[in-house]
C-alpha cells in the first residue's frame, strides 16, 4: 500500500507492506541506518524516533502508521554541514562510547527539551528512563543534556 | 504478510470488524505487536484503533471522568485535572514502563491485555471504574472488577471493543496511596503493587478503606478481611499490621524470574505499611 509521511521535513511516499516494521522500512527502504534495533519489544529505546515531536519506539510501529505523520530520525535532528547542540555536547561531555545508544537517547533528550527547556537532573534522568545505556553509567549523557540546554538556552537569547 | 487497518472513525471500525470478525484491535501496540513477533504472527488482520478520535480524550463532568479507551498514558498523566483528582491513577501511570512506552501505549489497552501485572488495575479497581463495551448495535457497563476473569481474558466478547473508561471522583478519600515493587524504577513490569483508598473522620478514625493489590494473584486481589479489620480504627502501625498478615492470606502469587511467591507475599502486604506516612 501506499503510505505517504514526512520524513526529515520532506514529504515522501513509499509503496509496502503495511505490516512492515516501522524501524525495518526506515533503515533498510530509506537507508537510515543511525536508527538501532537492540531489544526489539520496546525495552531498550536504541530505535527511538521522533513522531510529530514525541519519542516513540519504532520497532513497535508498523508502516501503515505513518501515514499522515512527521518523522525525525537523527539523520535529521542537525541542519546542513552543522551539529544539532545536542550531538555537540554528547561528544564534548563524552557521553558516546560505543554509541549504540547515542541516537535514541539525542532524540530523546530533544522531546525532553522541546518540552522542558530547563531541566533538572532529576527531570533528565526521569526523560531519559527508557533509553538504556551499558557503557557510560549515564553520568556523562545527563551532563551532556545539561550542557546542550544550556547552549540551547544561549542560542535563543541571541536570536531573540 | 499480515493486513493492518486504520480506521478514522467508529463507523469506519464496525465495518472492518464486520468484514473481518477475527481481526485483533490493538492501540498503542505495545503489548500486542511484541506478542506477535514472538510467535511470527502471520495471515492476521490487524485494527489499529489509534487514529479515532472518538477514542481518545478525557472529558470531566460533575461526577467524574470519561477516558475514552485509546488515551495514552502520558494525555493522561499530562491532565491536572486528573493529577489532581485521582492521584492514585496518576502516581500508578508514573510507574508504569517508560516515557517512550507512555506515549504510545493507553489505558484501554493496559486493561484488555488483562495482565496481573498491570499498573493501572490496582487503582481502577478501589475507584470502582465502569467500562463502556460497545459493538456496531449497541454498548453495555461492566464494571472493572469482574472484566478481567483470568491472566489475559476478559468478558469482551466477539466483534466487541472497549472504547471509554467511567471513573467516579473519589470523595472525601483522603489518603490516595500507590506503590510498585519493581527490580528498577523505569521498564519494571510490577513484582507487586498495591493501590488504597482511605476515607477518615476528622478525628483520624478509618470510615472506609478499598484496597487493591497486582501481580500477587492471577488478576487483582482484594482483601474484604483486610479492610474490615482496618474500618473503625485509628491508623496505627499496630492496626496496619493486623491488616497486612489478613490481606497475605488473599494472595496466591506465583514463583517467577522477577522475585519467589515468599517475597511477593511478604512485600505486598506489607506495602499496606505504608498507607499512613
Amino acid at each position: 500500500m501506499i503510505i505517504r509521511f514526512v520524513l526529515n521535513g520532506e514529504e515522501t511516499q513509499i509503496d509496502c507492506a503495511p505490516d512492515r516494521r516501522v524501524i525495518d522500512l526506515l533503515r533498510e527502504d530509506f537507508g537510515l541506518t543511525g536508527i538501532k534495533e537492540g531489544c526489539g519489544s520496546g525495552e531498550c529505546g536504541t530505535c527511538t524516533i521522533l513522531v510529530d515531536g514525541e519519542n516513540r519506539l519504532s520497532c513497535l510501529m508498523l508502516a501503515v502508521q505513518l501515514e499522515g505523520k512527521s518523522i525525525t530520525t537523527i539523520e535529521g535532528l542537525a541542519g546542513e554541514n552543522r551539529q544539532h547542540p545536542l550531538q555537540e555536547a554528547f561528544i564534548r561531555c563524552g557521553a558516546v562510547q560505543c554509541g549504540y545508544c547515542s541516537p535514541g537517547m539525542i532524540l530523546a533528550a530533544r522531546a525532553l527539551l522541546t518540552e522542558n527547556p530547563e531541566p533538572t537532573r532529576e527531570q533528565i534522568r526521569e526523560a531519559l528512563s527508557g533509553n538504556l545505556c551499558r557503557c557510560t553509567g549515564y553520568q556523562k549523557i545527563v551532563d551532556a543534556v545539561e550542557a546542550a540546554a544550556r547552549a540551547m538556552q544561549k542560542q535563543k537569547e541571541k536570536a531573540g | 504478510m499480515n493486513r493492518v487497518l486504520l480506521p478514522k472513525n467508529l463507523p469506519e471500525l464496525w465495518s472492518f470488524l464486520e468484514n473481518e470478525p477475527e481481526a485483533r484491535v490493538y492501540a498503542g501496540g505495545t503489548d500486542l505487536l511484541v506478542q506477535m513477533r514472538a510467535r511470527c504472527a502471520d495471515n492476521l488482520v490487524l485494527i489499529c484503533l489509534e487514529r479515532i478520535a472518538e477514542l481518545t480524550g478525557i472529558r470531566e463532568d460533575e461526577d467524574g471522568f470519561w477516558i475514552g479507551a485509546c488515551t495514552t498514558f502520558r494525555h493522561l498523566l499530562n491532565h491536572p485535572r486528573i493529577r489532581e483528582q485521582i492521584p492514585v491513577l496518576a502516581k500508578a501511570l508514573s510507574t508504569l514502563g517508560s516515557p517512550p512506552i507512555r506515549n504510545m501505549a493507553t489505558i484501554g489497552g493496559n486493561i484488555c491485555t488483562a495482565s496481573p501485572a498491570g499498573d493501572t488495575l490496582p487503582p481502577l479497581y478501589v475507584l470502582d471504574a465502569d467500562l463502556i463495551l460497545s459493538t456496531q448495535s449497541g454498548e453495555r457497563v461492566v464494571p472493572l472488577s469482574g472484566f478481567i476473569t483470568a491472566p489475559g481474558k476478559t468478558q469482551l466478547e466477539r466483534g466487541e471493543v472497549l472504547t471509554q473508561i467511567r471513573i467516579k471522583k473519589p470523595e472525601g478519600y483522603r489518603v490516595q496511596h500507590f506503590e510498585k515493587v519493581g527490580q528498577r524504577k523505569a521498564l519494571a513490569c510490577a513484582i507487586a503493587s498495591m493501590a488504597a483508598l482511605v476515607k477518615t473522620s476528622p478525628a483520624g478514625v478509618i470510615e472506609s478503606a478499598r484496597i487493591a493489590w497486582g501481580s500477587v494473584g492471577p488478576t487483582v486481589v482484594v482483601s474484604p478481611d483486610a479492610e474490615a479489620a482496618l474500618t473503625g480504627k485509628t491508623l496505627s502501625p499496630a492496626v496496619l499490621e493486623a491488616a497486612a498478615d489478613l490481606a497475605g492470606k488473599a494472595m496466591a502469587p506465583i514463583d517467577d524470574i522477577r522475585a519467589t511467591a515468599v517475597y511477593r507475599r511478604r512485600v505486598a502486604a506489607n506495602l499496606l505499611l505504608r498507607i499512613g506516612t
